[in-house]
């Protein structure tokens, strides 16, 4: 029981080193460049796509559990990973994986964005 | 000083003003980005647990730890919440999933003053539309490969 | 003399004879609280949406600065104002509550000098004997239109400013008393290739200098001859970069400069540059600026309020931003 606490203690840990470094790796790369956040976003997840079909992404995911799934990057391999589970049941699956791998998240977006329309009201700032 | 032509970059003016920018807080907003990202990635952690303990496993494991994170941006941004943590947080809170949610609510709470069809759904993906159609466009093609190879 | 160089001459002397200005709740926390006609607590003032807050506010410091000057809504012959949303809505909207014909202006965040140098044109001319020259801006709607959706979690540089929740406006008479309009100087357009949306500042300094020294020339002054030399909304750094400008050319006008956008909030914090929009140089000129004049704290003014020429199409092309500066010469 002790060890199982300590293994769940120390998957945190790796989450948020791993969650945390992603982000940090954003962040100098919004610091140093004039690269605006829709496009690292957009880049960061390609890197996903990318580094899940050469194979290097999943290491990390293995280690890192949540702190490499959760970022945007983790949305790269999910989609990256659909496609590849597809492509090997055939070429129609091949195509429709990806997003087939993503309507979970996207179906939750699209959905709790309009209830939160319905319910809520635009704020201005202070500051 | 006029710009008659449209390659007016005055290389000497633009330079002197990158000189005269105010210095942006390196240490503390890299901090601030570790920090909130690798907590909001922990939050993630927490409830793929949670979701394990109650018998999920697989894909609808990670369906249904998405889905809650999703639901847990697109709350904070309808209470307001969210762009205050993202102003402090920078990338740590653009970066995880919840900010994806947060850049699909923000816009449906705002333009739904210009419609239900026109204003809130149409515009819903102004932001973050770039990620589906790049995430697809990438999915296809690497389907494509792994398909042919 | 009518015209030298860029500056036009105003031989009969047109005044500001009354004027006006209504607040947002961050602007009275500031400097033009106690000198603002209303300040209010909630940026909303009432109405559902944003830009018809914006458009309520134009409205009120329009009528506003009419029944102070003791008019009715027939003594005026015409309105010039614009604003900062697309097609100038508020303005056009504004002058709908209105009887009297209406020329909208645009020159983003200049429209406030631009404005007054044309009516001050017209009365001196003597076409139309008194106009309200006004303009506005509210910090959400601009947000809205030039930038990100309002609960979007995005942080802002340390060059950006704050767009300025609020409107102004005064009364342009040929009556001789109020506030002199001695002469103006018509801007140019200029662009020294920055691009950076973020840093309207130093986007608009050039320009801020070139009409600036346009106007020394041409009516043979130099900063020491004005009590205050004041800018729209360069904010922090693009007031340095004015004073490096004009300093490089032979003027040193950093003893009389200030800018609305620096004064107007009560806190610069480190994480932005002040304030901006057409609304910041309207409300502290016809609050706190007009006020002291009319006291006899500043006796010659210098207005030269200083705006953006892009749009969201333009800079989404790769454009650079093109500025403009129109300048306005105050005495008592």
């Amino acid at each position: 029981m002790g060890s199982e606490m300590l293994e769940i203690a120390l998957q945190f840990l790796k989450a948020f080193a791993v969650g945390g470094g992603i982000c940090l790796l954003a962040q100098i790369i919004i610091n140093f460049t004039d690269l605006t956040a829709g496009k690292i976003l957009v880049y960061f997840m390609l890197a996903g796509v990318v580094l899940t079909a050469v194979g290097v992404y999943q290491p990390l995911v293995d280690f890192g559990g949540a702190g490499a799934t959760v970022p945007i990057s983790g949305f790269g391999y999910l989609l990256a990973q659909g496609a590849i589970k597809g492509a090997e049941k055939g070429f129609f699956s091949a195509i429709t994986g990806s997003l087939t791998a993503a309507s979970a998240g996207v179906t939750a977006a699209v959905v709790f964005a309009f209830i939160m329309a319905l319910i809520f009201k635009s704020r201005t700032k202070r500051n | 000083m006029t710009g008659k032509t449209r390659d007016n970059y005055n290389e000497n003016y633009l330079n002197y003003v990158k000189t005269q920018d105010p210095p942006t807080q390196h240490f503390k907003n890299c901090a601030s980005a570790f920090g909130v990202g690798g907590l909001i990635c922990c939050i993630g952690q927490f409830i793929r647990y949670m979701f394990e303990f109650a018998g999920l496993s697989g894909d609808e494991l990670a369906g249904a730890t998405s889905i809650v994170l999703i639901f847990l941006g697109c709350f904070l941004t309808g209470l307001g919440v969210y762009d205050r943590i993202g102003r402090y947080a920078g990338a740590g809170s653009i970066v995880p999933i919840t900010g994806f949610a947060n850049s699909v609510t923000s816009p449906a709470i705002e333009f739904k003053t210009e419609g239900w069809i026109y204003g809130m759904a149409a515009k819903m993906f102004t932001v973050a539309g770039a990620i589906i159609v790049f995430g697809v466009f990438s999915g296809v093609l690497v389907g494509l490969i792994y398909f042919i190879l | 003399m009518n015209k030298k160089g860029n500056t036009v001459f105003f031989k009969n002397a047109p005044c500001v004879t009354s004027f006006a200005a209504v607040c947002g709740s961050k602007e009275s926390a500031g400097i033009i609280g106690g000198y603002a006609d209303i300040t209010l607590q909630d940026d909303m003032y009432g109405e559902s949406t944003y830009e018809k807050a914006e458009c309520k506010m134009l409205s009120t410091a329009i009528s506003i600065a009419i029944e102070k000057g003791g008019y009715t809504e027939s003594d005026i012959d015409l309105l010039l104002s614009g604003d900062l949303l697309n097609q100038i809505i508020s303005a056009s909207f504004a002058a709908r509550d209105f009887n009297f014909p209406f020329l909208g202006v645009y020159s983003a965040c200049s429209t406030m000098s631009e404005s007054m140098l044309l009516g001050a044109m017209m009365v001196n001319a003597g076409y139309v004997q008194k106009i309200v020259a006004a303009t506005g801006s509210h910090f959400a709607s601009a947000e809205r239109q030039y930038r990100y959706p309002l609960e979007l979690g995005c942080t802002r540089p340390p060059q950006s400013q704050w767009t300025v929740t609020g409107a102004g406006g005064c009364v342009i008479s040929n009556e001789k008393r109020g506030i002199k309009i001695v002469n103006g100087t018509m801007g140019k357009v200029c662009d020294y290739g920055v691009t950076d949306v973020n840093n309207m500042g130093a986007a608009m300094a050039p320009a801020a200098a070139d009409t600036i020294m346009q106007h020394f020339k041409d009516t043979d002054t130099c900063a020491d001859d004005y009590d205050l030399i004041l800018t729209g909304d360069l904010g922090a750094l693009g007031s340095r970069i004015l004073k490096d400008l004009t300093w490089e050319k032979g003027y040193d006008i950093s003893e009389k400069h200030v800018d609305c956008g620096e004064i107007i909030y009560k806190v610069i914090e480190k994480e932005f540059q002040g304030g901006s929009g057409a609304g910041c140089s309207a409300t502290v000129l016809n609050s706190y600026v007009f006020t002291k004049m009319q006291s006899g704290a500043y006796r010659r003014v210098l207005f030269a309020a200083t705006g953006a020429l892009l749009s969201t199409v333009s800079s989404g092309q790769g454009e650079s931003i093109p500025c403009i500066s129109h300048a306005v010469q105050l005495e008592v």
